[in-house]
């Protein structure tokens, strides 16, 4: 009866009608191929040097389009729309490699000889005009004005994690919350016209110091710390409370002796995370702790330097020898990026050994 | 029978009451600090709105048209950067929550949070001595080109330093905030929903237009709206990278850009004195209304999500 199909012989009825798994990976690999070929065919016959950058952006818009052609012919238009998607899905994270990847190598290449050249991290720019000099001030300046926004920062954002969990009921905690939300959301320089204003009040108008600068960045720091801790708290499961209670412990007894000590991984990870946050701002700092080139370890008085600043203000006022004053900008950055890794770097590793085995 | 006995009561001992003392101090310090940072900073902005506009630094024609074009001009640059970072953002965060192999996806993850980790100096250094350098010829190609589009109106930018090299940085800065919110947002579609959609023969393409896009819609909102939030708010890679200008204009690659207001503030502040410190303050007072604003959005479409997510 159904002598037509007995003829056609398919292998397998699920794979009928469809691309091999590897076909995509041959595709990429083809259109790579015929793009590149053609700009190197192009570059022997005009002379010039090869253009790799446009003949990679080709390749991958070829392939994308063949990968589309091939599933519609062979598959139909549902299967090549969702060939398209994964493509421009993928597309879209190597996108965002590029930045990243292309950032990383220049602050390395342009930093690593003048961070390493031996004054960079052992002088200030005092009466440096031209190469040489260092950041030595610029470091200490951020050492110090982090410092004092994190001795400032932790205490407040942690007992305020403390009250919106273990204690906080009703409308001031839901204040908290919501004002909470409202600080994560201003604007880094608005925080630092804030100190100021403020600052401006007590002291008079010109007004600089480091300490200022601690001020305007603790604003950034605790709803970050406050967010962070709150969320880690949260998830002490409440039978270890429950069980401290019913030995009769008080409660602060409770929170200090059980909580805390059960979520300390977690905390300490979250306030590493927002020192390598604020670590980097510079716009409050450029405003309320000002720039120097002297060294200054009196965060109370005087203009002191930070890195970021440091960074900024050699990129936008070069000198008589305009090179010298990139490069040190560009080592700057690189000190900067190498803190703040090694901040996260730091705060994986205690997350990572120091959390407790909940799910046992 | 007697009376119910009467509730009992924990003892007040000393360290509690310290405690939750000093805990409630701590939130007390946040909301007064908020205040402050408001009356602050109106405090210091009315001489601006008061004064005679002859006597701001460029004497405009008033105090609003002097704010005006910094206000296009913030707004401007978050809009084109949120265009470049939302399709890419959400072609990520799928990539990560759906498409990645699962093994690899957490790491995958991490690696975008890099981005984040890179404080916003040396965005501004890069995009300004690497990036616009390097797209200073696509420019220039577009606008030799395309120049009859409304866009790229030649003359064409000579450094690169235009809002769209801006916007890209910007884009590049959000990428990883966006991202981290709708990848958590994917992850939680109900397994159920995905996998009755796949059950019915969806490709996987269907089954996130049918089941994951849909669930994630409020979070991907809200995801936005923070990333814009914060390209409204930056700084210091808007001054490294723009050559300003004080006027309105879309054209997007030639020399005369509009600044904005954070980046204004960050190049004229050194130096500015008397009333023009209090303009420069009242234009943050400003950019500090419209990122309350774009946050408040932000929260209430999370808000709402709460009140619909009966599904898992």
């Amino acid at each position: 009866m159904t002598s037509a199909t007995a003829t056609r012989t398919v292998a397998n009825t699920y794979t009928a009608g469809k691309l091999p798994k590897w076909t995509p990976w041959v595709i990429l690999a083809v259109s790579l191929l015929i793009t590149l070929g053609a700009s190197a065919l192009m570059a022997v016959s005009s002379g010039d040097g090869m253009n790799w950058i446009l003949a990679i952006i080709a390749g991958v818009l070829l392939f994308v389009l063949a990968n589309w052609l091939l599933a519609l012919l062979v598959e139909g238009g549902r299967q090549a729309k969702n060939r398209l998607v994964t493509s421009l899905v993928t597309g879209a994270f190597v996108l965002a490699l590029i930045p990243l990847i292309w950032l990383t190598l220049t602050v390395l290449t342009n930093g690593f000889p003048t961070l390493t050249n031996g004054t960079f991290l052992s002088q200030s720019m005092r009466n440096v005009v031209g190469a040489g000099g260092g950041a030595l001030h610029a470091i200490v300046g951020t050492l110090i004005i982090t410092g004092f926004a994190a001795l400032m920062s932790i205490p407040v954002g942690l007992m305020t994690a403390i009250y919106l969990v273990e204690y906080g009921r009703g409308k001031i905690a839901r204040a908290i919350t919501f004002f909470v939300d409202v600080m994560t959301g201003i604007p880094s320089i608005v925080a630092g016209l804030a100190t100021y204003a403020l600052f401006a009040l007590l002291f008079g108008e010109g007004v600089r110091s480091g300490f200022a600068g601690s001020v305007a960045l603790s604003i950034l720091m605790i709803p970050v710390v406050v967010r962070s801790s709150e969320e880690i708290i949260r998830l002490v499961p409440n039978e270890l409370r429950e069980a401290s209670y019913a030995l009769g412990v008080p409660k602060w007894r409770t929170i200090v002796k059980v909580v805390l000590p059960t979520s300390i991984a977690g905390i300490t990870t979250g306030v590493m995370l927002s020192i390598s946050r604020v670590i980097g701002e510079t716009a409050p700092l450029l405003i309320v702790a000002g720039f120097t080139a002297s060294m200054n370890y009196n965060p109370f008085s005087e203009r002191m330097m930070s890195l970021p600043v440091f960074v900024y203000t050699q990129y936008v006022s070069p000198g008589t020898d305009a090179q010298a004053y990139i490069d040190r900008a560009w080592a700057g950055a690189l000190t900067l990026i190498l803190i703040v890794a090694l901040l996260n770097a730091v705060a994986r590793i205690v997350s990572h050994f120091f959390s407790p085995k909940l799910a046992r | 029978m007697t009376a119910a006995p009467a509730r009992i009561t924990a003892k007040k001992r000393l360290g509690d009451r310290l405690f939750s003392g000093g805990a409630l101090t701590a939130g007390g310090i946040i909301l007064v600090v908020l205040a402050g940072v408001a009356i602050f900073l109106v405090a210091q902005s009315l001489p601006a709105f008061l004064v005679d506009p002859s006597e701001i630094k460029g004497e405009p024609d008033s105090f609003w048209a002097y704010v005006g074009p910094l206000v296009f001009g913030t707004v401007w640059a978050a809009a084109l950067a949120l265009l470049i970072a939302v399709p890419i953002a959400l072609g990520i965060s799928l990539f990560i929550s759906h498409y990645a192999p699962r093994r690899l996806a957490q790491g995958l993850g991490y690696t975008i949070d890099l981005l984040a980790a890179v404080p916003s100096v040396v965005y501004g250094l890069w995009g300004a001595g690497v990036l616009a350098p390097a797209i200073q010829p696509f420019y220039a190609w577009l606008v030799a080109n395309l120049g009859w589009f409304p866009l790229f109106t030649p003359p064409v930018s000579g450094t690169g330093r235009t809002i769209l090299t801006v916007a890209i940085v910007l884009a590049v800065m959000i990428l990883p905030i966006i991202t981290a919110l709708c990848r958590e947002v994917f992850l939680q579609t109900p397994k159920l929903h995905e996998e009755a959609a796949l059950a019915l023969g969806a490709t996987r393409w269907e089954m996130i237009k049918m089941a994951v896009l849909p669930f994630g819609r409020p979070g991907i909102i809200s995801a936005v709206m923070l990333g814009l939030g914060r390209a409204l708010g930056e700084t210091m890679a808007v001054a490294m990278v723009l050559s300003p200008a004080l006027i309105i204009s879309f054209i997007i690659t030639g020399s005369q850009n509009p600044t904005t207001i954070p980046a204004n503030i960050a190049l004229n502040y050194p130096e500015a004195h008397g009333i023009d410190v209090n303009v420069l303050i009242a234009t943050g007072l400003i950019l500090f209304v419209i990122t309350f604003a774009v946050n408040s959005v932000a929260r209430w479409a999370v808000s709402r999500r709460k009140e619909f997510s009966g599904a898992n």
